[in-house]
């Protein structure tokens, strides 16, 4: 997560590092608008609370809840991917446009893979928690982990968030 | 520790050579062609890597000597300029990410389980992951080379000059997939050090009794996990540069391509570091060992080291000194460059005092180190020298560099790693090198190394550029690259030999004991080489030298399984045992999810929808890596 978290944080210095050098800023480009990219931010923070339940769950090792929990959090993954997919549009620029497109797409992209990435998990870990494997202390602890990188995706999406959407209304 | 399980048989209740026959059972890795493709054993695998990184080291030799038959003579005719560029982007690119990094994580991937006394690496199956991905990127790297597609664009593949305009066709995504391929296999490894230092050293290893060159890996991978991000992210710009249109570096479309110089440096400066630290590491093992004390002022070393390592990433401007940035900045960097000495000094005066103060023994990896000294303090000093601007704009892009460079990666790293090899050959292969050939071996490469790249600082002062494929007779070049050029040979007969003698002392050197030169440090208290378990109890540490307090007897502790692979979890700061933790078992899955990822990274060069469709065998290969398959290893 220190790695990403480099990642991340590297690719708002870019940003900002473009914006110092362009006249004006957003590049030729209306500020994003705030719909999708606001309901996303809102619902991402929300799924916090059902994923420090699975978290807890988990560390008491109570499978039924944990089963539940984890149906939940793929369907709380599953869903910012689909407001994402308005993100891109209402960016009002392409990347291949000019720099300001460029790096809009790159940091919306990297983060999306972070979403999918922790989705997939998370589908994995559901049909593995329903298998005869679930049942185990190992489990539950890769479940823990698993909430607590959603927890990073969330976290780290914020100041990407205030970035992408509010730098330009600066 | 303490609680009693009938059903789990613990090492408590065998005697030695029980409990070595069950261990041996539960950690070898089984012969054949599917034992050695899908071992997990730290040793194996650091084994490959030091072999692979010194065989990209003879490759990138190769085409140095090739460099130098081109340039012995004014408009000599042997190599194109189109081919020209492409040898000298190999070659650097070569010896840092196919060599430098990779050799120094190598030795750590070896050593640094057995100096903590632990039975295994913190994720060997990624550990596994990491040396195919290795592997793979340097095949792609070589193999373009042959098919006259390497890269031509310099080992740092500055945009414009690698960017869609001026590099046509795939030559430079070649070098920017190649970054990709290193990168993740460097990450993964210094996960697995930071790891494996942190959580699983042998119980009374606090961190001030954690010997130094496990202090110095430990830093080195806090320094890959914050500076190599970096470059991932600017070969991912540069290649959606070159394949999708994005404009990053393309000033017409509000891109900058100082932005690519700035992301490059910072991580490639604290690359110098990320290889010069775990020679520093290597010399003070070595100095220790060779003049019977330990070294002085180990506190000061390891704070030298980690303040090295701050400073390592606040000083990347200092390349970019001719690219006409604001006054003030370099001024800064020109101090945080000259400050970055006084921990390297330090250190020097610190490994001084240990000699002084001790009974040295001269022997073929001592020497290695005195080498280092010497050459290390001249790449220093010039170092400070093209710190300062005014000096720098007069020998940017000149031969002074090209010297500088090569005294301090040379003098700070393969000597010291030449030395090491020396000094842990018998720990890895359970036979002595030879000592007669190593004084051969050092003295060849100490004379032809200092005969070769010394009056590159000369040929720099008079004004002769690098990365030039031929010059004019009217030069004043002429001589001093003929001398150059004769005496690269000295240097290669120097490391001939010692390929020789690594090869023969493999097969039939002296049989080595398990300490031969009476170390103090826990890779010496196992056999040589160690049994696939390390050790059969594990050791418990009362000082910064355990061997050292009491050299016939080392205590130990108990309560590990035997039937199945399980390691010792200690606390981050005491080494105070807090569980028993499984360690996984030998997987094939590591090695097909490496030829899934390269299938994708290599595809992706030519179409962005390789990513796409590239995931999903990605995405399978990891899911068949964690499912569990019912093994006491994955439910304990």
């Amino acid at each position: 997560m220190l790695i990403e978290g480099t990642g991340f944080a590297l690719s708002i210095v870019v940003y900002l590092y473009l914006m110092s050098l362009a006249p004006s800023w957003p590049l030729n480009a209306a500020p994003p608008d705030l719909l999708a990219g606001t309901s996303l931010t809102a619902l991402l923070v929300a799924s916090l609370v059902p994923n420090l339940f699975l978290a807890r769950w988990a560390r008491n090792q109570n499978l039924l809840k944990v089963r539940v929990g984890l149906i939940v959090m793929s369907l709380l993954g599953i869903a910012p991917l689909i407001l994402r997919a308005f993100e891109f549009p209402a960016m009002h620029i392409k990347w291949d446009q000019n720099a300001y497109g460029s790096i809009v797409w790159v940091m919306l992209g990297l983060h999306t893979t972070h979403i999918l990435t922790d989705l997939i998990e998370t589908l994995v870990l559901t049909c593995l928690m329903f298998s005869r494997h679930g049942d185990n202390g190992r489990r539950f602890g890769d479940v823990s982990d698993n909430a607590m990188y959603w927890n990073f995706v969330v976290v780290t999406w914020l100041p990407m968030y205030a970035c992408l959407y509010w730098v330009p209304r600066l | 520790m303490t609680r009693e399980d009938d059903s789990e048989l613990r090492d408590t209740a065998l005697e030695a050579t029980e409990l070595d026959r069950r261990l041996t059972a539960t950690w070898a890795t089984p012969p054949g062609l599917w034992g050695a493709l899908s071992t997990v054993d730290h040793k194996i695998i650091g084994r490959r890597y030091i072999t692979t990184a010194v065989v990209f080291l003879a490759l990138g030799g190769l085409l140095s000597l090739l460099m130098r038959l081109q340039l012995a003579q004014p408009e000599a005719r042997f190599i194109g300029p189109d081919r020209y560029n492409q040898i000298f982007s190999i070659h650097g690119t070569n010896m840092m990410f196919l060599f430098a990094v990779p050799v120094m994580q190598a030795m750590a991937v070896y050593l640094v389980p057995l100096m903590v006394g632990t039975r295994s690496i913190a994720f060997p199956r990624l550990n596994a992951f990491s040396y195919w991905m290795y592997l793979a990127g340097g095949l792609l790297l070589w193999i373009a080379f042959m098919l006259d597609a390497g890269p031509d664009v310099g080992w740092f593949a500055y945009v414009p000059l690698s960017g869609p305009e001026y590099a046509a066709g795939k030559r430079a995504d070649i070098w920017a997939q190649m970054i990709t391929f290193t990168e993740v296999s460097a990450l993964a490894v210094a996960v697995e050090i930071v790891v494996t230092v942190f959580k699983q050293r042998a119980p009374g290893m606090s961190l001030d009794r954690i010997p130094l060159f496990v202090w110095s890996m430990l830093v080195t991978s806090f320094l890959v996990i914050l500076a190599m991000p970096a470059i991932m992210i600017a070969s991912t710009a540069l290649i959606l540069d070159r394949l999708v249109e994005t404009h990053f570096f393309n000033p017409a479309e509000g891109g900058d391509v100082l932005l690519w110089q700035h992301l490059f440096w910072f991580f490639g400066h604290p690359e110098v570091y990320i290889i010069f630290l775990p020679a520093v590491g290597m010399v003070s093992t070595i100095v220790a060992t060779f003049t019977r004390r330990p070294v002085f002022g180990y506190l000061g070393m390891v704070m030298a080291l980690i303040s090295t390592g701050v400073l390592a990433l606040g000083l990347w401007v200092h390349h970019m000194f001719v690219a006409g940035l604001p006054r003030l900045g370099e001024s800064f960097f020109t101090a945080s460059s000259m400050a970055i000495a006084i921990p390297a000094g330090l250190q020097i005066f610190c490994w001084l005092a240990t000699i002084w103060a001790g009974r040295p023994i001269f022997k073929t990896p001592f020497l290695f180190v005195i080498g280092f000294m010497v050459i290390f303090v001249i790449g220093g000093l010039t170092g400070v020298m093209v710190a300062s601007v005014p000096f720098d704009t007069q020998v940017h892009d000149t031969y002074f560099v090209v010297a500088h460079f090569h005294y301090v990666l040379v003098g700070g790293a393969v000597f010291p790693l030449l030395g090491a090899i020396y000094y842990w050959f018998p720990k890895f292969t359970g036979r002595m090198m030879s000592e007669t050939l190593g004084r051969w071996v050092f003295g060849l490469i100490f004379a032809g190394f200092n005969l070769t790249f010394f009056p590159m600082h000369i040929l720099g002062l008079r004004g002769m550029p690098r990365r030039i494929y031929t010059y004019q007779p009217e030069m004043p070049w002429s001589g001093l690259n003929m001398l150059i050029s004769l005496s690269a040979i000295i240097l290669a007969v120097g490391f001939l030999l010692f390929f020789i003698d690594a090869i023969r002392s493999g097969r039939s050197g002296a049989p080595a004991p398990s300490n031969p030169w009476g170390a103090s440090t826990l890779e010496w208290a196992t056999s040589s080489p160690p049994p696939p378990y390390n050790f059969a109890r594990t050791p418990v540490v009362g000082s910064l030298e355990p061997l050292s307090d009491n050299p016939d007897m080392l205590p130990v502790a108990a309560g590990l399984r035997v039937d199945c692979r399980e390691l010792l979890v200690t606390s981050v700061v005491e080494a105070i045992p807090e569980a028993r933790e499984p360690s996984s078992g030998d997987s094939i899955w590591p090695l097909w999810a490496a030829l899934a990822t390269t299938a994708t990274l290599i595809w992706s060069i030519f179409t962005p929808w390789a990513v796409v469709w590239g995931s999903i065998p990605v995405a399978i290969a990891l899911i068949g890596w964690f499912w569990p398959k019912g093994t006491s290893e994955d439910d304990s």
